[in-house]
């Protein structure tokens, strides 16, 4: 007797188990480098108090049973390259993942990621997002005509400015505006002049700022010059008129007149360094994205500066003459996008689809405008209680432009790295700076995918 | 003929088992794949990942590319920098240190010998992370505990990580590895009888003397197995890293590091698999001379 | 008369300059007494005022790098056992055995994983692994710790074993034990001081190894403390000095205490002594 009843328990259990796979629910799981309370925090706080709750409950509306669960990695980007580097080669990793626009050309010649309709079907065409999201920043995450992910937004680059030690110089700042190399360089030696211990202008230079350095330092200076890295039909510069000019600036300001902190481009937290020496102080002028404005200087946060609204104001970056900069401008700026992609061997293709396009639906980026605001990527989000961020959205993305969609681009951001450095140690002229970028570049993409202008 | 003497064959076999398979799984399989993609070109991004070329030795050469070789940043240059380190921090640093410490405890009060002991194997057993942060903290330049006794003494402070970053790691190296030779040499000598020494010592040796006539002799083997052992670990020691990045201007870009970036950053499987074996083959060398120089010692003595 | 004089002094030359070695290691590690306990630490030494338990308070409600440690904890018993069973049964074997050429395999085998424990090796652990189906399981860093730690464990051991007349063993079994029990009851006991510097070395080497976890491992979840001592960085990447010192302490408590009492219990031997 008591024998069958066990077997009629066991076999109940086993139907019960049986039945509850079938109705399991489909489990997502998204990635960033997003930590709440930590790096990015607001994105985590988005997904995870915004995106992932009503997600689940329209997912639930609609008769689907989905869970999303958000990792948070709290290491560096290039980190959380590797990680999907590997986890998409192998058939691992998170479902929908951050993911920076620049990596995606090597990505998709290394197959490691699939275009946007293949993974979600006719239903990625019809996403009536794509009305709202202008091709320049559709671009962002594209590559040859095929997106690959959805930017969450993008952004723009400017001189931040401390109006407190200009006010020390002499020089008004709310009515300065440079107009070349010569006005800006101009500014800083009359900052130096009132404070020989500071470093009034911080253009990043050096390896271990990575990334940063190439698009805040180099680019921004590059540009001003009328080039970009690579000419119209995608060959890479590597001798040029304008990488000297760059070149010469880096050098006059860290090594002749010594307007900049040489010593943090060269420590590994020297990005910190600066930020600090901007938050202190001793640097007036700083080169970088509206993140910083957003993020880093924001009240509460580490570098926060004190009174900023009546302290900080920003500038245009200026050409190195009028008229000499991209496309003849006077004023220049780059910009960047991160945003999210799909894993190639997703085992719920449609439903991350949806997770993602839901994330840049109007609504949900309308509520993480709420949490931080930044400039988004649909027209239809707008940017509340911000007039920084609308001002610098309606001024520089008019003339802003993008960094080159090639797989080649991350070993050749490397050696301009590696160029500013040895010019701003002092170890290299910039002549011989430049001759071993062109040896390096050359080696990296092959001689007739370069062109040399001098 | 008996495989293992005192074991059965079975109980041999069974006892090898379980190593046997973690390491043929886990060293073995993976050595011979590092080896076989050393000869191509394979990348984990970019078309190479799922095309790549069997290039031979290619890779090899463009290690050894004369053009390029002392270049900072290259690979000759990494190779010429962690043999100097090698040499520095491993044998004159860490061996020698060891070995003079493990003599000094042998003849310091027991209170002493313990807080020496101490303070050497702390540095050993904390955390990478932890230590790196703590050296981090203690060269800084503005507020570092160094600077601090220096300003103190009246002396200038040194920006040691900007100037002079290769004694850093060599020091830092030592420091951190002193304490493996040192117990290793301690356990060493403690196992040389006493009458020895005492004999010795009645006959008016110096401390000098009964280093280099009793004990050496007696403990060659064991240095040998020191020599081999850390020598093969520094040149792939990793912690450095954590100190410099392996700069400024890749100053400090020991092999393990630039094997780091090559195949972790840049994605070059088949450049850092083949850096892996010249490495390993460099390791090799090593062992082999030291081998050599233990069995004409041995013969020698004999 | 001459002679103990001349023993003294050299006792105090060597006193000497033992303190000042001494002294001179433990310098950069005086921060570590006084940064966790100070609730405004910089990278600077400075005695706090006043001594506070803050930062630990801010560290414990990290509920994310406290369970870290325990993730290290598994990990680490975990490979420890692993490495410290299997090592010793296969030394032992070795040893004991007349396996032509097996001084040679020691050696080889410890080439091999020099080479496999670079950063180059990394790819094909992390394939091998995803195959097994094995990704983001504490089994996979334990089993890849103890193949990666292996060979340098036999290589110890084996000298270890060598040490030991085998007379110690075949006397047992002239006394009619088999050679399995005079393995675990003669053997054993006389190996252990060098199991132990093994067990030490493998739990030092795993509880502060930092890219085999984060290679293998995904979920917060099971992240040890070495990946997880990052969270402590700030938005903009920099470290929050505070809350830094005070995980890096709490971090650093385990392996000092198995170190202390290891050494308590056991003492350091390196090679097994008749003489002992």
């Amino acid at each position: 007797m008591r024998k069958s009843i066990r077997f009629l328990l066991l076999g109940a259990s086993a139907v019960i188990a049986l039945s509850g796979q079938a109705m399991a629910a489909t489990e997502l799981n998204i990635t960033c480098r997003c930590v709440i309370g930590g790096v990015n925090s607001s994105m985590a706080e988005w997904i995870e108090t915004k995106v992932i709750p009503a997600f689940t409950a329209k997912m639930k509306a609609d008769g689907k049973d989905v869970t999303v669960k958000l990792t948070q990695f709290g290491g560096a980007d290039e980190q959380l390259t590797q990680q999907l580097a590997l986890d998409f080669s192998s058939g691992a990793g998170a479902d929908v993942s951050g993911f920076d626009g620049f990596l995606i050309p090597s990505f998709v010649q290394g197959g490691l990621l699939k275009p946007l309709d293949e993974i979600g079907g006719a239903d990625v065409e019809k996403w009536d997002g794509w009305g709202h999201i202008s091709d320049g920043t559709k671009a962002l995450m594209s590559y040859q005509g095929k997106p690959y992910g959805i930017a969450l937004g993008t952004d723009a680059r400017m001189i931040f400015v401390r109006k407190d030690l200009f006010k020390k110089a002499g020089i008004d700042a709310d009515g300065w505006q440079p107009k070349s190399w010569a006005e800006l360089l101009d500014a800083a030696r009359k900052l130096k002049a009132a404070d020989p211990a500071s470093f009034p202008l911080q253009i990043n230079a050096g390896v271990s700022m990575g990334e940063a350095t190439t698009m805040q330092g180099y680019w921004m200076a590059l540009l001003g010059t009328g080039e970009q890295v690579t000419d119209e039909s995608g060959k890479y510069i590597v001798s040029s008129q304008g990488i000297l000019d760059t070149l010469n600036l880096y050098k006059t300001v860290y090594v002749d007149d010594k307007l900049g902190d040489q010593r943090a481009q060269m420590l590994g937290d020297g990005r910190n360094r600066t930020f600090a020496n901007f938050r202190d102080g001793k640097t007036a002028m700083l080169i970088e994205s509206d993140w910083f404005y957003r993020s880093v200087t924001k009240p509460g946060a580490e570098f926060a500066v004190a009174d900023r609204d009546n302290v900080m104001t920003w500038k245009k970056m200026p050409s190195e003459q009028p008229g000499r900069g991209l496309r003849g401008q006077d004023f220049v700026t780059i910009s960047g996008g991160t945003g999210f992609v799909i894993n190639p061997h997703t085992d719920a293709p449609k439903e991350s689809w949806e997770l993602l396009s839901f994330m840049n639906s109007q609504e949900q980026l309308t509520a993480f405008q709420d949490i931080q605001p930044a400039i988004r990527i649909r027209d239809d989000v707008a940017i509340p209680n911000s007039p920084f961020l609308t001002e610098t959205a309606k001024t520089l993305l008019p003339f802003t432009t993008a960094r080159p969609n090639d797989a080649n681009y991350n070993k050749v951001s490397a050696e301009i790295q590696r160029m500013t450095e040895a010019v701003v140690s002092g170890e290299l002229t910039p002549e011989a700076a430049m001759k071993q970028y062109k040896e390096a570049v050359t080696a990296i993409v092959g001689e007739e995918n370069t062109i040399s202008r001098l | 003929m008996k495989k293992f003497s005192l074991l059965s064959t079975r109980a041999g076999a069974v006892f090898l088992a379980p190593a046997a398979a973690l390491v043929g799984v886990f060293v073995i399989i993976p050595f011979f794949w590092v080896i076989v993609v050393s000869f191509t070109n394979k990348t984990l991004l970019g078309r190479t990942a799922i095309d790549p070329d069997f290039v031979g030795l290619q890779n090899y050469f463009t290690l050894f590319n004369p053009a390029t070789f002392f270049a900072r940043g290259q690979f000759g240059f990494s190779l010429i920098l962690t043999v100097q380190f090698v040499l520095f921090s491993a044998l004159i640093g860490q061996a020698l240190l060891g070995l003079i410490l493990a003599w000094l405890s042998q003849s310091v009060s027991p209170t002493l010998k313990n807080f020496l002991q101490t303070a050497v194997i702390a540095a050993w057993i904390l955390p990478e992370v932890v230590i790196g942060f703590a050296w981090f903290a203690f060269l800084d330049y503005d507020n570092g505990t160094l600077n601090m006794i220096m300003r103190g003494l009246g002396l200038p402070p040194a920006d040691l990580l900007l100037q002079q970053p290769f004694w850093v790691i060599v020091v830092f190296n030592t420091w951190r590895g002193a304490a493996f030779s040192m117990m290793l040499f301690n356990s060493a000598f403690q196992s040389i009888p006493p009458s020895y020494f005492q004999a010795a010592d009645v006959a008016g040796a110096s401390s000098w003397q009964k280093l280099r006539d009793i004990a050496l002799p007696l403990i060659r083997g064991h240095v040998v197995t020191d020599l081999i052992l850390i020598t093969m670990w520094t040149f792939n020691v990793f912690t450095p890293f954590l100190l410099t990045s392996g700069g400024p201007s890749y100053r400090t870009e020991l092999l393990s590091i630039y094997t780091y970036r090559v195949a972790f950053k840049d994605f070059e499987f088949g450049r850092g698999a083949a850096v892996g074996v010249i490495i390993m083959l460099i390791n090799l060398a090593f062992a082999l001379v030291y081998l050599q120089i233990a069995k004409k010692k041995k013969a020698e003595a004999e | 008369m001459q002679i103990s004089r001349s023993i003294y002094m050299r006792r105090a030359v060597f006193s000497v300059v033992a303190s000042l070695i001494g002294v001179v290691f433990a310098l950069p590690l005086v921060w570590f007494i006084f940064a966790p306990f100070n609730a405004r630490a910089e990278l600077g030494l400075a005695i706090p005022s006043p001594f506070t338990l803050s930062n630990f308070v801010t560290v414990f409600q990290n509920s994310f790098a406290m369970h870290a440690l325990l993730n290290s904890l598994i990990q680490a018993i975990g490979g420890v056992i692993l490495v410290g069973g299997a090592a010793t049964l296969a030394a032992y074997a070795l040893s004991r055995s007349s396996i032509p050429g097996k001084g040679a395999v020691t050696y080889i085998l410890l080439l091999f994983s020099s080479v496999v424990s670079g950063s180059a090796a990394m790819v094909p652990i992390f394939l091998i692994i995803s195959a097994i189906g094995l990704i983001d399981t504490h089994l996979a860093v334990i089993l890849v710790f103890a193949g990666g730690l292996l060979p340098t464990a036999m290589f110890i051991l084996r000298d270890f074993i060598d040490a030991i007349p085998r007379s110690y063993e075949e006397s047992a079994m002239v006394a009619g034990a088999s050679p399995i029990q005079a393995f675990f009851d003669v053997a054993l006991p006389v190996i252990r001081p060098g199991i132990v510097v093994v067990v030490v070395w493998a739990f030092v080497n795993i509880w502060g190894s930092f890219l085999i976890p984060f290679i293998l491992l995904r979920k917060d979840t099971l992240m040890p403390a070495s990946v997880a001592i990052y969270s402590f960085y700030s938005e903009a990447g920099t470290p929050i000095v505070t809350l830094l010192a005070a995980y890096s302490l709490i971090y650093s408590l385990p392996v000092i205490v198995l170190y202390l009492f290891v050494n308590w219990k056991f003492g350091f031997r390196f090679f097994g002594g008749i003489k002992s």
